[in-house]
């Protein structure tokens, strides 16, 4: 079966103010998607209305899985269905272990019809998968035994996140810069470890400023966010340019766009 | 809560044997309700006690009468007259095991407590059976030299140590409910550890045989001698219960040049009960004392833990924990007395508050003139599950001494919006999510737990969590 993930006019607010202004986007089982954009045009939030962070209010459109409605899941039902999401900024939880927590997560994913009290994957078999995939991204054993995000370098976090992708094996991740914060070794370390996960095997949103991961991840469908809208849609080639060249050009073809662009990073500076 | 006993049964019971802690007794005895000197006297008759321990109680009951009620902390709502100061403990009797709430019993369940136990937690039995599994350990440690008994047999068999350092660390005018305790005191722990003797297992398996240690009114002393080294925990973290409403406990603790002393409890008191604990340590010449103290359950508790450090190189460590749920105030803290040059504290503690639960942390750190380059570190955070709930902190801090080093952090945090979507981004359900988070919050305590109450202790976080404890 072919997944697909749909987003239709979807409108996002955060308090009053609006910041998504009717994004359409339909990523399908396989493809790979970079969306790219200036700061401050959306793109987090995006990501992040789509896996449900409470703070988005959905104001207007449709996100559906599938054909199922995927507003009406909380986060863990989303995560449980295949949706992920890789953390600009991940958050610590200081005393739980990583191993446990990913035991939790990779049982609830797996398993989502699992009743809360029934068991988790058995150890064994946990901790030998567990292992392989750190060999592979070569994370060093103790890293399972440190408590979630807490005093993790920016690569470290960066890792961990992709650990978890690996782990839970979804049908859509949405990568927010996963890249950033990271030095080039990592960079290439992190966008090997992706491509190797096998994007194949699943529908991929990067949210990206830089072309390494794209390198590896070359994307099929390549979007322009501003000012909350995708005002285009390219292929690789366009990645590419806005790379090079900046959006300078985006900026000039869509002044409405642009405005909406500046006002809403004018409001982020004033918080 | 009513009991099987009545007063006219009690007086009928007549002849009490000599009270002795190892011995099962067929006899049935609870003083008269109410505090008064003919209760007091009573007390003392019952453990035949020698004549200052009685003169020290009436004088005791004299001072608890003249002080005022604490005017800080929780509010108090205690008639002292309608209250049981001595139940003599017996095996089977005293209570019905019908008469213990569902909450307790299922709680007990879901922990695993054997059924033994939880009759003997809830103060329905008293547990003298396992006295055969203990006596091996109680020859070892006699052969060292080791003196761990119950308080009460302790004033009898080793008066000079008693008479020496019987409230010496917490005088019976240190406070009202240290009054009180030294009014009617019955029961809790007494050990001696010899100059040089390390003890590498912790001391509780008598806890679990002494009915009366758990008693409303328990009395413990613990000698460290120079040297030496001792782990002793106190409590469990299964619901303790009792139909009384009242425990005020005092503890002291000395801890001698170079000894160490680690004292952890895991307190976890039925809905109903006042908790008014002083506990105390004295830390003398490059000594250490640690507190290791959770709290839950109970109305409210007032209990802050102490380190006098009185030498120079002396250290004061206090880990505590305090979770707080409806109708419940954990007024819970510590205390850290810089007394000698060249002294280092540290105070971790963490509260959690949830369904409308109030915690505080009210601590003191003071540094004495003289007490200089001493160092003191204070970190202080709490976790709201809701906005129903309640955290306070009340830190006092009284500094006489220039080159010293204090730090203080305190932090108070709702169970974080972001580390819930975290957690709940990657599959976990909302429950799963919050009890992780808590059971990380409170990790500094549970790593520092013997294996079995480590276990225990996670068990009933998540209960408490699921609200399936009252």
């Amino acid at each position: 079966m072919t997944h697909v993930l749909k987003i239709e006019d979807l409108h996002v607010s955060v308090g009053d103010k609006p910041i998504l202004r009717g994004v359409n986007l339909t990523i399908n089982h396989g493809e790979t998607h970079a969306l790219m954009g200036p700061n401050g045009s959306g793109k987090s939030t995006l990501g992040l209305a789509i896996m449900g962070h409470p703070g988005y209010t959905i104001t207007g459109g449709s996100i559906t899985l599938d054909g199922e409605d995927v507003l009406e899941m909380g986060p863990d039902v989303r995560a449980r269905k295949g949706i992920f999401m890789a953390f600009q900024r991940p958050m610590a939880i200081p005393g739980v272990k990583m191993a446990d927590f990913l035991r939790h997560a990779t049982t609830n994913v797996r398993r989502p019809d699992r009743k809360e009290g029934e068991e988790l994957i058995p150890m064994r078999e946990f901790r030998k998968e567990l292992k392989e995939k750190m060999a592979h991204l070569k994370m060093d054993v103790e890293f399972a035994r440190r408590y979630v995000n807490d005093g993790f370098s920016g690569g470290e976090m960066k890792r961990a996140e992709i650990l978890q992708l690996a782990m839970l094996q979804p049908k859509f991740a949405i990568l927010d810069e996963t890249d950033s914060g990271l030095d080039a070794d990592a960079v290439r370390l992190a966008s090997e470890s992706i491509a190797d996960i096998g994007h194949q095997k699943m529908g991929l949103l990067i949210i990206t400023h830089h072309d390494k991961l794209l390198e590896h991840n070359p994307p099929e469908f390549t979007h322009v966010m501003l000012g909350g809208r995708l005002v285009e849609t390219g292929g690789k080639e366009l990645a590419e340019e806005l790379h090079e060249k900046g959006y300078d050009r985006i900026r000039k073809a869509y002044p409405d766009a642009e405005a909406a662009n500046q006002e809403m990073l004018a409001e982020e500076a004033a918080v | 809560m009513a009991t099987d006993i009545t007063e006219s049964e009690a007086d009928q019971v007549g002849e009490i044997n000599k009270y002795n802690f190892r011995t099962e007794t067929t006899g049935v005895f609870k003083a008269k309700k109410g505090l008064s000197e003919e209760v007091v006297n009573q007390i003392s008759d019952i453990k035949n006690e020698p004549d200052w321990m009685r003169q020290y109680r009436l004088e005791s009951l004299k001072i608890f009468n003249e002080r005022a009620m604490p005017m800080w902390g929780g509010a108090i709502d205690i008639d002292f007259q309608d209250i049981y100061y001595y139940l003599k403990p017996t095996a089977g009797q005293g209570k019905s095991w019908d008469d213990v709430p569902q909450e307790i019993k299922d709680t007990f369940e879901k922990l695993g407590i054997p059924e033994a136990e939880r009759k003997f937690l809830s103060g329905v039995k008293a547990q003298f059976e396992s006295e055969v599994i203990y006596g091996s350990l109680e020859e070892d440690l006699a052969k060292q030299g080791v003196l761990f008994t119950d308080t009460d047999t302790a004033v009898r068999e080793h008066p000079e140590m008693l008479r020496e350092y019987f409230g010496k660390i917490i005088p019976n005018n240190d406070n009202k409910f240290a009054a009180l305790n030294s009014a009617v005191w019955s029961g809790g722990s007494f050990i001696y550890v010899p100059k040089g003797v390390h003890i590498d297992f912790p001391l509780q398996a008598y806890f679990r045989i002494n009915a009366e240690s758990m008693g409303q009114f328990e009395r413990t002393l613990i000698i460290v001698d120079e040297g030496a080294s001792v782990h002793y925990v106190e409590g469990c973290t299964a619901p303790m219960y009792t139909t009384e409403s009242l425990h005020s406990a005092v503890v002291e603790v000395v801890v001698k040049r170079n000894a160490r002393c680690r004292y952890t409890t895991i307190q976890n008191w039925a809905n109903n009960i006042y908790n008014l604990v002083t506990k105390r340590a004295y830390a003398y010449g490059d000594a250490t004392m640690e507190w290791v103290d959770g709290n839950l359950g109970s109305k409210l508790t007032m209990k802050y833990p102490a380190v006098h450090m009185m030498e120079p190189g002396a250290r004061g460590e206090i880990l505590s924990i305090a979770f707080s749920s409806a109708g419940q105030h954990q007024d819970a803290g510590a205390k850290l007395v810089h007394a000698a040059p060249n002294t280092t504290g540290q105070i971790i503690s963490k509260s959690i508050s949830k369904n409308g639960g109030r915690s505080s942390y009210r601590g003191l750190v003071k540094v004495e003139p003289g007490a200089h380059n001493s160092k003191n570190n204070v970190v202080c955070d709490a976790l709201i599950l809701d906005p129903e709930s309640r955290s306070d902190t009340y830190p006092y801090i009284e500094i006489a001494e220039q080159d010293v080093q204090i730090g203080h952090e305190a932090s108070v945090s709702r169970i974080g919006e972001e580390q819930m979507f975290y957690l709940l981004s990657r599959g976990l359900t909302e429950q799963e999510a919050s009890t992780m988070i808590v059971n990380g919050f409170i990790e500094p305590l549970v790593k520092e737990l013997p294996m079995e109450y480590a276990v225990e202790m996670n068990r009933l976080i998540q209960l408490q969590m699921e609200g399936s404890v009252g």
